[in-house]
């Protein structure tokens, strides 16, 4: 479903991607991980256009996200995405926040966007915030939201950007047992991330990546058992044994 | 028993309150309809100036430092006494509206540019990421929140603009300075008109410039 097809990216002088290619099938979950800096999160916002990229092709069920000609935001109406920090936005409520792009890039009228919207605030558990504002919420409630927000717009893929990197160790599971519920409903996901945890539970694959470059892309028991390169290993005895 | 009291003739004062009241009507509706236009006005300018296209950008520029280079007396002369050799006849009315709209515009201009900047990265991305077009992030995402931060600092340009509105009178309107002008002419009666209205616009300005220092403690807080 999502193709990445030896993808680089420079700002100026410096190459943040270097020949990136993998690729997501429909309703697979792929785990990115690597040491900060390694480009993992450039290459998530490459996917959906979020960031521009120079050579290489990317393409979303067929739908090339590099050429000009891409009608970008509808391309991206389809593929949901949650970030580090969460980004609600804070001049709306909870429900506001989950009916915005339903009624302005889907269409859907109020009533319609309204009832999609609180079946998913239920389904991660918050029904009962719907009137609030995301300043009213904890880190991990509004992450949930976020997540509800870009599933009401029925994506056919979700790209998660360190979704647990800005939370309290004690709200990581939460949204950690929204996410696993969502990969065991076929969900096809590509996650940055380094709960090797969630990986473990109900990644396909992983994918290591250092300094810009795809160094190891694995099924996630050949990953865990033996990575082959050095980089991953040490990556990973350094995450692990703690 | 005299009616002065503060140093103004209040028995003048009531003698006039149609004048007067009108005056101050008209200072009052010039300055709440250039606001308004000079803040969509501003919200184009500074749209323009954060744009990714230089052209855009340069005119935007150009602008908003030739505005703020020049005397606001000098723009209400430009457009009362030139632009009719060009053919357009305004009228002074017309003519001063347009002036402080497009004047103030820069400074409104500068201030939201401020407020959009002041908004995280992480919110256009997050609107964009939703399938949310550049206008449509920025009307319902980025503008609302800039806005908001911004209100007391709008406000309180709009307090200077109130104040700027006086140099009507030079053109010989009757806003509430021009009025006072008036009165004070037509009786003998400078010292006392002048000092009215300076009363008159302390009375205006200054409850309203405590009320926004409070506002601007509130939304310091929210944020």
């Amino acid at each position: 479903m999502i193709e990445i097809n030896k993808v680089s990216k420079w700002y100026g002088e410096f190459q943040v991607l270097t020949d990136c290619s993998t690729s997501v099938a429909k309703g697979e979950v792929v785990v990115v991980c690597g040491p900060s800096g390694s480009g993992k999160s450039t290459l998530i916002k490459c996917v959906n256009g979020l960031e521009p990229f120079q050579s290489g092709t990317i393409s979303v069920e067929g739908t090339s996200v590099g050429d000009p000609k891409t009608n970008l935001p509808k391309l991206r109406a389809r593929v949901g995405m949650v970030f580090q920090n969460f980004e609600l936005f804070p001049h709306l409520s909870i429900t506001e926040n989950l009916c915005l792009a339903q009624e302005k890039v889907l269409g859907r009228n109020h009533d319609e966007a309204m009832e999609k919207g609180l079946k998913l605030l239920d389904r991660v558990g918050l029904k009962a915030h719907a009137g609030k504002f995301p300043g009213q919420l904890s880190g991990g409630q509004q992450q949930r939201v976020a997540i509800a927000r870009a599933l009401a717009m029925d994506p056919i893929a979700m790209l998660f950007d360190e979704p647990t990197s800005a939370l309290d160790p004690e709200m990581v599971n939460e949204v950690l047992d929204v996410m696993v519920q969502l990969a065991k409903e076929g969900m096809t996901m590509m996650c940055v991330t380094h709960e090797m945890g969630f990986a473990r539970k109900v990644a396909n694959r992983v994918i290591f990546m250092d300094r810009g470059s795809i160094v190891e892309d694995a099924h996630k028991d050949e990953f865990f058992g033996q990575p082959r390169s050095e980089r991953a290993q040490a990556f990973l005895s350094k995450i692990l044994h703690h | 028993m005299s009616s002065h009291f503060l140093g103004v003739d209040w028995q003048l004062v009531a003698d006039n309150h149609e004048l007067l009241l009108g005056g101050l009507r008209y200072s009052l509706t010039l300055t709440a309809s250039s606001m308004a236009f000079g803040i969509v006005l501003g919200c184009v300018l500074a749209l323009m100036r954060l744009a990714d296209n230089a052209l855009l950008r340069n005119i935007a520029a150009s602008y908003v430092n030739l505005f703020r280079s020049i005397p606001l007396v000098l723009v209400i002369f430009w457009f009362y006494f030139l632009l009719p050799f060009f053919g357009f006849k305004l009228g002074p009315d017309k003519s001063v509206f347009i002036t402080f709209a497009i004047f103030e515009a820069a400074y409104y201009c500068e201030i939201i540019r401020a407020g959009i900047q002041s908004i995280s990265r992480g919110q256009v991305g997050a609107a964009q990421a939703l399938g949310l077009t550049y206008a449509q992030s920025m009307r319902y995402v980025i503008l609302p929140q800039a806005l908001r931060n911004m209100l007391p600092l709008l406000l309180l340009q709009t307090l200077v603009l109130f104040q700027d509105t006086s140099l009507v009178t030079i053109i010989g309107i009757k806003d509430f300075m021009g009025s006072n002008v008036v009165v004070a002419s037509n009786n003998g009666a400078l010292k006392e008109m002048y000092t009215f209205a300076a009363l008159g616009y302390f009375c205006v300005c200054f409850p309203l410039s405590m009320a926004l220092k409070k506002l601007h403690k509130r939304i310091a807080v929210i944020r």
